[in-house]
Formats: structure tokens, C-alpha cells, sequence
């Protein structure tokens, strides 16, 4: 029983890391919260319905297509929504504002597309389970485990190895330092919003997995997660994000098998309020003046 | 090598240059000399490229390059060194020295770094400490050993000496004058404007957005008003 709950933990927590990697690569670039990254990853989301339920593709499908989905929006939120509002003196505000009008403009249009309500996920993995001593572990979890754990090593792998991705950590530090030694920051910046969006629809199929239904107003709650997240790790933080998401996941799992399950989307914000009152920088977050 | 010509240069309604002209001649040093808010590093970032001039012209090796980029201008071999020295500090020493070299596609990029490394010994020694941990002359050190891991032909230096003891002033000092002897062309903004004339070929006074004087190093070093205003004496 113990040991389903925190595998329970594992899966949900794995995949609140990954949605929260979205906020924390926008925020440590452009230093702006992107308020529509909840809506992209939905589109993601409804990918996987598409694909594996509707169509009755093959799971690897979906995630084809809702990387190629979420890396078109995210494209076009960089053009549309933030580009334009750059170089204002407003440059903090401005996005913010325009990027809750995107979240309106997807949550609509997702509703317009798919039809509201909740749209069960089915594909060939739902029912696969199998049994080790007394525990019970589904499959699916083993995969979104594994693709989370996968991805995140990629991507620090990423960030910290090779030289798009000290490029992007440049360019988060400083831009017109990056400028200087020959970074096309303004690609930098697309690349970032693009890859955070992709993250995002990967993020969401595995949500449609774990829970087994996708609606178009999923993207509100999970985006709220994923920034009470950064703010637990620490804003614009990979590392804080990953264990950020953890911590919630199993925290949320914990109160859940303790009987309190009506108290379960509370946890996110009551860890917002403890960390802030703490250690207002976040757990990995550095203190700034 | 470099032609400024009629550059005028605003921050907002604010304008910083007025009909700035200046030339840079190949393998010289040339400095940059002025008081505070004279605009000396408005004019190194017309140069570089951070900030686009609202009239005149940049040329460089005979093209016109006004208005590029600075990753553009980097490429063709503009490279700065911004006032307070722009540390990745959250960059490792070593990523540092990489991120000079980013540009790059040849093959010595390697060998670059590891001679860098071996003419200052101190960034070897701390080549995984974050750089934000070094102190300042040493952060300067990276600061002008990452510069010249892009291989440019004209290295901008905006008061490298500011904010260091004296005796690491005379070390910054000497290395510039190296740095002109391997063949890089030097354009240099100094406070520090004895020690800059004593090294520099050529040397220009700005005041409040204009140029005011120009003439040889040697010849301003001597000019009485010019001690009197910027020597200390
Ligand atoms: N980002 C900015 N926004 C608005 N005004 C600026 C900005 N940067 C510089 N200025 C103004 O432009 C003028 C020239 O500044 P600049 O930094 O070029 O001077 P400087 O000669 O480098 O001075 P210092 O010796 O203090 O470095 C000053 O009046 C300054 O106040
Ligand atoms: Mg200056």
C-alpha cells in the first residue's frame, strides 16, 4: 500500500517537474511568466486524445504531434505575443497581460475544437499492470516515469554540456553579454519559448495517461502548479524545478493517503506561503537585490 | 582600419553623441579619454553594436557595418569588453573562456583555450569556480582572456582598469600593450588617462558628446590643458 502511494508520488510529481520546466526556461530567459504555457500543454494534452483515442494511432504518435503542435504555438506566441511587447519600459507587465490573453484565446479555441467537458484517454497501455510481491504497478506509470527522469537528464544534459545550451544559459544571464560574444539571442529566445512549449505538449500527453482524461480547462490547474513549483524551487531554476515537482507530487499523494483528499490542490499553494515567509528566493533560487 | 563618421547617438529623447567622428588605424592602439557622462562607452557601443547610431556611419576593413548586430559584429572581428567587465557569473571560469571562443568553427578553439590558460595561470587554477566568485582583477583578467579567445582584429576595452589596486592596474596595463604587439588593434576608454596615453599611439578627448581634441599620445601627454583636465595635474 505504502509503496503504490509513492510510486503514485513519483509519476504525478515527475510530470508537475516537467510542466513546471516550461515556466522556469521562459522565466530564466525572457524573465517573464508565461501565463498561456498551462493552454499549450493542454493542446498537448489533446493530442494524445486525438491520436490514441479518436484515431487509434499508436502512442508514439501523439507525441509526434504534440511536439509538433505545441513547438508551432509556441512559435507563434514568441512572434505574436511577446516579441512586439520587447524593449518596452513595460517589458515585465506587458507579456504578462499578453500572455493571459493567449491562455483565453487556447482555452476557447480548444473548447471550439474538441467539445468542453472531460475526454476520456484510452490507449493499448491504460489496463497494463502487473504485480510485484503485493504491489500493484501500472505501466504507465513505468513509462511516464521513465520518459519524465529521460527528458529532464536530457535537457540538463543539454543546458550544461553542449553550446546551444550555454548559449541559452548566457543568454538568460545576461543578453547583452551573450550579443557580445556572437549569441543571436533573438534566436536564442525563440529556441527557448519553442523547446519550453514542446516540454509542455510532451508534459501533457503524459497527464492525459496518468489521470485518464483531458478537458479543455486542465491547462488553469496544472499551469497554477507548475508556478507554485518555480516559486518553491526558485524562479528561472532547472534543478529547483525537477525537485520542486517532486515534492508536490509526493506531498499531494501523502495527504491524499492520509484521508485528506479534499485538501489535495490546497498543498501547491500552502507551499507557496511557507516558502515565501522561509526562503523567498525559492529552494535552489539565489538571493537578488 | 575604423571610420567613425557624423555619428549621433540617443538614449530615448536624450542624445549622447553628437557628430562623433574618430579612426582607428590597424595594429595601433587609440584611446578614448573624458570625463564622466562624457559619452566614451555610448561611443564603444555604437561600435559594437548595442546600440544603433540615429546618424552617421561605422565602417570597418572599407564596409559599411552601421547598425549590425553585435554576434554580427563579432564575426567580422569587433570584439568588446564592456565597462564592469560583464561576467557570466554564473558560468563556470573554463564555460566562460568557452563562451569567448562561441563564434568559432575551427579547429584550434581547444588549443586557444588551454594557452589562455597557461598565460594566466589563475584561470587555470579556478577554471571550474563560478566566475562571479573571482575577485575583480581577476574577473577582468577572464573578462579580456574571453575577448580574445574570439581572435578579433579590433578589441574594444572600456575602462579595464576601473575599480582595481594600482598594481594590478600596471598588469592590465601591460597586457594591453602585449596584446597590440601579437597584432590585435586596440581602442581603449580609460579614467586612467596618463597610463593610457603612455601606451596608446593616438589619443581623443570627449566632452559632453563631442570630441574636443585630438593628437598623438605623446603630444597630448604633454599638452598642459589636457594635463590639467584629465592628469590630475
Ligand atoms: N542607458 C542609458 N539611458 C539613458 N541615458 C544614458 C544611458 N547610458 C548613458 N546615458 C547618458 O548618456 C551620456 C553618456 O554616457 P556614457 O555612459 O557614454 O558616459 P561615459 O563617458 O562612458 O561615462 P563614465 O566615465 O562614467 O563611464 C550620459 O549623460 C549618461 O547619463
Ligand atoms: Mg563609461
Amino acid at each position: 500500500m505504502f509503496l503504490e502511494q509513492l510510486i503514485n508520488g513519483i509519476t504525478t510529481g515527475s510530470i508537475y517537474a516537467i510542466v513546471a520546466l516550461g515556466y522556469t526556461l521562459v522565466f530564466g530567459v525572457l524573465g517573464i511568466i508565461n501565463m498561456a504555457h498551462g493552454e499549450i500543454f493542454m493542446f498537448g494534452a489533446f493530442m494524445g486524445v486525438v491520436i490514441t483515442s479518436t484515431l487509434g494511432l499508436p502512442l508514439w504518435l501523439a507525441f509526434v504531434a504534440a511536439a509538433v503542435i505545441t513547438a508551432i504555438l509556441g512559435y507563434l506566441l514568441e512572434r505574436l505575443a511577446l516579441r512586439p511587447l520587447r524593449n518596452r519600459p513595460d517589458s515585465h507587465l506587458a507579456p504578462l497581460i499578453s500572455t493571459i490573453g493567449v491562455s483565453i484565446f487556447l482555452e476557447n479555441l480548444a473548447d471550439k475544437l474538441f467539445g468542453s467537458g472531460n475526454h476520456p484517454v484510452q490507449n493499448s497501455l491504460s489496463e497494463a499492470s502487473f504485480t510485484i510481491g503485493s504491489v500493484n504497478i501500472y505501466v504507465v506509470q513505468i513509462v511516464i516515469f521513465c520518459i519524465s527522469i529521460a527528458l529532464m537528464i536530457a535537457l540538463s544534459y543539454w543546458l550544461l554540456k553542449t553550446k546551444g545550451g550555454k548559449a541559452l544559459r548566457a543568454t538568460a544571464e545576461n543578453l547583452e553579454t551573450a550579443s557580445l560574444l556572437g549569441v543571436n539571442t533573438k534566436r536564442v529566445i525563440m529556441v527557448t519559448v519553442v523547446l519550453a512549449s514542446v516540454i509542455g505538449g510532451i508534459a501533457g500527453i503524459l497527464v492525459g495517461m496518468a489521470f485518464s482524461s483531458v478537458n479543455p480547462q486542465m491547462g488553469l490547474s496544472f499551469g497554477l502548479k507548475g508556478l507554485a513549483i518555480i516559486i518553491l524551487g526558485g524562479m528561472g531554476n532547472v534543478k529547483g524545478a525537477m525537485v520542486g515537482g517532486m515534492i508536490l507530487g509526493l506531498s499531494e499523494t501523502l495527504v491524499v493517503a492520509l484521508g485528506y483528499s479534499g485538501y489535495r490542490d490546497a498543498i501547491a499553494f500552502i507551499m507557496i506561503i511557507v516558502i515565501l515567509l522561509l526562503r523567498p528566493q525559492g529552494l535552489f533560487g539565489t538571493k537578488t537585490a | 582600419m575604423l571610420k567613425v563618421a557624423g555619428v549621433d547617438a540617443f538614449y530615448g529623447q536624450i542624445q549622447a553623441l553628437k557628430g562623433i567622428d574618430l579612426e582607428v588605424e590597424e595594429g595601433s592602439i587609440v584611446t578614448i579619454l573624458g570625463a564622466n557622462g562624457a559619452g566614451k562607452s555610448t561611443t564603444m557601443k555604437v561600435i559594437s553594436g548595442l546600440l544603433k547610431p540615429k546618424k552617421g556611419k561605422v565602417t570597418f576593413l572599407g564596409k559599411d557595418i552601421t547598425g549590425l548586430r553585435p554576434d554580427q559584429l563579432i564575426r567580422k572581428g569587433i570584439a568588446l569588453v564592456p565597462e564592469g567587465r560583464a561576467m557570466l557569473a554564473e558560468m563556470t571560469v573554463l564555460e566562460n573562456l568557452e563562451m569567448g571562443a562561441y563564434h568559432r568553427k575551427d579547429s584550434e578553439v581547444d588549443k586557444d583555450i588551454a594557452q589562455v590558460m597557461e598565460r594566466f595561470s589563475i584561470l587555470k587554477e579556478r577554471k571550474d569556480q563560478l566566475a562571479g566568485t573571482m575577485s575583480g582583477g581577476q574577473q577582468q583578467m577572464l573578462a579580456i582572456a574571453r575577448a580574445l579567445l574570439a581572435r578579433p582584429k579590433l578589441l574594444l576595452l572600456d575602462e579595464p582598469s576601473m575599480g582595481l589596486a594600482p598594481i594590478i592596474v600596471a598588469d592590465i596595463f601591460k597586457m594591453i600593450k602585449e596584446i597590440n604587439q601579437s597584432g590585435t588593434t586596440v581602442l581603449l576608454v580609460e579614467q586612467n588617462a596618463k597610463q593610457a596615453l603612455k601606451i596608446a599611439d593616438y589619443g581623443y578627448v570627449l566632452e559632453t558628446g563631442k570630441l574636443t581634441t585630438e593628437a598623438n599620445a605623446k603630444d597630448l601627454l604633454e599638452d598642459t590643458s589636457i594635463a590639467e583636465a584629465y592628469l590630475g595635474g
